[in-house]
């Protein structure tokens, strides 16, 4: 089994299959983020450039790691938010890099379907780390490997995601992976935030949060952004807080075990309870741990190395005594 | 035998070996054309004697009046790397059209008497078409001040418009509309709600959801329609609507007709021959404004012109740069071109799935182009200019980016099979289209 594909622009129209196998390779990966010697030369001479073209942390720090854990060679650019502003065209920044020789980029832009058009034009790899209100592949990932971490099998698993659902990319990659792997989504937001026509993806859409969150197996909850007030998608944190925020409070509608997912960065007090965020239920931290997993099994898989059977398998085992070997 | 030797002795030359299709009066017969001084001096079924006359050899191709384009920007003056009014009338003539309206959203706009007189000198020096300018309808297309469409006229503007947006409030369509019907010329409104489209570079729905664009509901386009439509009710004047995209406006306009209200629309190619699904790949040559639609607006379009609903079809020719294009998607302006493939888009998607019959179909390239409007064109009346063009409706062909005359690429349909190639454009008597096939 093999990644059908040269990139990894979005979770839309990928098998189960290939989902599975990122998910496969991450779990034998995840282990190497555990050892004193966090290195594998997995992709040894391999150049990967993280293009971000919108202030990133996380994303970018866990690619990074993802990327330093295979001992592929990385440099991060961060360049302005538009190409138009900036004077130099995506397509000129792109074939610059590509020109040095590179063998995949990772690229943030605010965008939807910039990487495509990055994909269309470059013999590199590109791997799509958020795209506009389009995809981010690798958080539906990572969202999707810590709930089958917690829950196993997800068929049938009651997921909701509560949120500004129209703006959020990793809504939409959560959606299509999920819905692939046979979960039961549920999108949860004031109905300014639920985009047109969601229900075709085989979602249900419940804007009232304590019908949504009944019975459910875990809640993923989006951060609001904050100046979505002032298009008036929702009229004021302390609403939205009392109305769609997760709180010990409205969690007394869900189960016990019903865990709390985050993609991060929190606000803390609007869309999640300080109380939740830090409770035995949240799996938040979970996920970032998962993340550079997620990451470097999808790096892995998409430059290639990965391509024959068992070689995974092979090069992960072998991994820790090449590595002190070498250090 | 004394009709046929009357008509050799009236004409320069004659084309025979010809199908005829003339769209005013709805027929196709084997025929021929007589030219006498740049002007149609008949149009005769079957095959005559000519005598000594020149009698070109048809070869059994169609022939129609020349097109007539109501809607294209030529971008000069101002924009010239994207277009020319050389280039812009040299691609509409390989695209069969002998005269075109060209909008006003140029730099400077269309908004003062030089201007009109600089595109029609420039035009003229052509000679590839005819150039109808649609003047500004307010100054700099700002909404604030109404422009001279007195003088703006008698320099030979046509009509008023601010398209590329709609006229700013109620209050100035009201002005322009009272004011232009003093000269008896339409405002062409482009129908946008601004306060509902601010920011969308796509239709609002399944699409949008599942390509996380910003999006333009369908209602944007009625919302400004039905404004217009109600000012219009008030003060009688002639209203047209530009590229007609949504099923919503559809209704209005029949509405608005059967009310008997003085409205005329047009539709583009592209809202009869694609979809929001387009999009899908992100290529930046289907972003247009208004957008592509949902497959609904897409049949309630092709009905609206089926029923007499919408007048014409005009192609919204937009031309652009290709390193303006090859942008990130949203950052992409907004547009196509379309004077070299309208005719055949119409043939593919109208004659061919028989929605419409080949006389009735090029109407709405022709006379009712024309009269939407009120310019001359699209006729085959004794008498009118000998604008013409041959084509053969039976070949197939490949959009290919480097076969256009326009100076931009922006064509949704490069790689596309579409029926139907023009092969001789004729202006005024006189071909304009250089073509390997001897006329």
């Amino acid at each position: 089994m093999t990644l059908g594909r040269n990139d990894l622009l979005g979770l839309e129209g990928m098998s189960a299959e290939e989902i599975n196998l990122i998910l496969d390779t991450a779990d034998s990966f995840k282990e190497i983020s555990e050892r004193p010697v966090k290195k594998v030369p997995a992709l040894r001479g391999k150049t990967v450039v993280n293009l971000f073209f919108e202030p990133s942390t996380r994303t970018r720090t866990s690619f990074e790691l993802a990327e330093k854990r295979l001992s592929a060679d990385t440099v991060n650019i961060s360049a302005s938010t538009s190409s138009v502003k900036k004077g130099e065209t995506l397509r000129d920044t792109a074939e610059n890099i590509q020109a040095m020789k590179i063998d995949l980029i990772v690229m943030r832009h605010s965008a939807a379907g910039a990487p495509h058009f990055l994909a269309g034009l470059l013999d590199a790899a590109v791997v799509n780390a958020g795209d506009g209100c389009h995809e981010h592949p690798t958080q539906g990932l990572l969202d999707i490997f810590t709930l089958r971490e917690k829950l196993g099998d997800l068929r049938g698993k009651r997921i909701v995601i509560v949120g500004d659902v129209a703006h959020s990319r990793v809504a939409r990659s959560d959606v299509f992976g999920l819905t692939t792997l046979g979960a039961e989504v549920v999108l949860c937001a004031p109905p300014t935030m639920i985009p047109r026509d969601i229900e075709r993806f085989g979602v249900q859409v419940e804007t009232n949060l304590k019908r949504a969150i009944e019975g459910a197996d875990a809640i993923n909850v989006l951060r609001i952004q904050l100046e979505r007030q002032k298009v008036n998608l929702f009229p004021s944190s302390l609403e939205y807080n009392e109305v769609y925020g997760i709180t010990a409070e409205s969690l007394a509608w869900a189960t016990p075990e019903c865990l709390i997912m985050h993609p991060g960065p929190m606000n803390r007090g609007v869309e999640i309870s300080q109380e939740v965020a830090d409770s035995d239920r949240a799996v938040i931290l979970d996920q970032v741990t998962n993340g550079v997993a997620v990451r470097m099994a999808v790096l892995y898989l998409i430059c290639g190395v990965g391509q024959k059977e068992g070689l995974i398998e092979e090069e992960v085992q072998s991994a820790p005594e090449e590595n002190r070997e070498a250090v | 035998m004394e009709a046929i030797s009357k008509l050799r002795d009236v004409c320069d030359y004659a084309i025979a070996n010809i199908k005829v299709v003339d769209p005013e009066n709805e027929r196709i017969f084997p025929g021929c054309v007589g030219v006498e001084g740049g002007k149609i001096a008949f149009v005769e079924e079957g095959l005559p004697e000519f005598g000594d006359k020149t009698v070109y050899d048809g070869g059994g191709l169609h022939l129609s009046p020349g097109f007539v384009d109501i809607h294209v920007h030529l971008r000069e003056p101002g924009y010239e790397h994207k277009e020319t009014i050389h280039t812009g009338t040299v691609a509409a003539a390989s695209g069969g059209f002998t005269s075109v309206a060209c909008m006003p959203n140029t730099s400077p706009a269309i908004d003062n008497k030089s201007v009109v007189d600089f595109i029609l000198r420039k035009a003229k020096l052509s000679g590839f078409a005819k150039v109808y300018p649609v003047a500004a309808a307010t100054v700099g297309r700002e909404g604030e001040r109404l422009t001279e469409i007195g003088r703006l006229v008698s320099a030979g503007a046509v009509a008023v418009s601010d398209d590329g947006a709609p006229v700013s409030t109620a209050q100035m369509v009201r002005r322009v509309l009272e004011y232009a019907s003093r000269f008896d010329i339409p405002l062409i409104e482009h129908c946008e709600d601004p306060s509902t489209s601010a920011g969308g570079v796509m239709n609002e729905g399944f699409y949008s959801t599942k390509l996380g664009l910003p999006s333009v509901p369908a209602f944007s386009e009625e919302l400004c329609l039905a404004r217009d439509l109600i000012v219009l009710n008030a003060v009688k004047s002639k209203l047209h609507v530009a590229h007609v995209s949504t099923r919503g406006a559809v209704n209005r306009i029949r509405e608005a007709k059967e009310n008997g209200l003085p409205v005329t629309a047009e539709t583009a190619p592209h809202y009869i021959s694609l979809e929001e699904k387009d999009l899908e790949t992100y290529d930046t040559n289907f972003r247009v404004n208004p957008p592509l639609r949902s497959a609904e607006d897409r049949e309630a379009i092709i009905e609206g012109l089926k029923d007499g609903t919408l007048d014409c079809i005009a192609s919204d020719h937009a031309p652009h740069a290709q390193e303006e294009k090859q942008v990130e998607f949203e950052y992409a302006p907004p547009g196509m071109i379309g004077l070299e493939t309208t005719f055949s888009v119409v043939l593919t998607h109208l004659v061919e799935p028989r929605h419409l019959a080949l006389p009735q179909a090029l109407a709405l390239i022709t006379y009712k182009a024309a009269q939407a409007l009120g310019i001359p064109g699209g006729t085959l009346r004794k008498g009118d200019a000998a604008d013409l063009v041959l084509f053969d409706p039976t070949v197939t062909w490949i959009v290919s980016s480097d076969g256009f005359y326009s100076k931009s690429r922006n064509s949704p349909y490069i790689g596309r099979k579409l029926s139907g190639r023009v092969l001789h454009t004729i202006l005024d008597g006189t071909p304009v289209v250089p073509s390997e096939a001897a006329l």
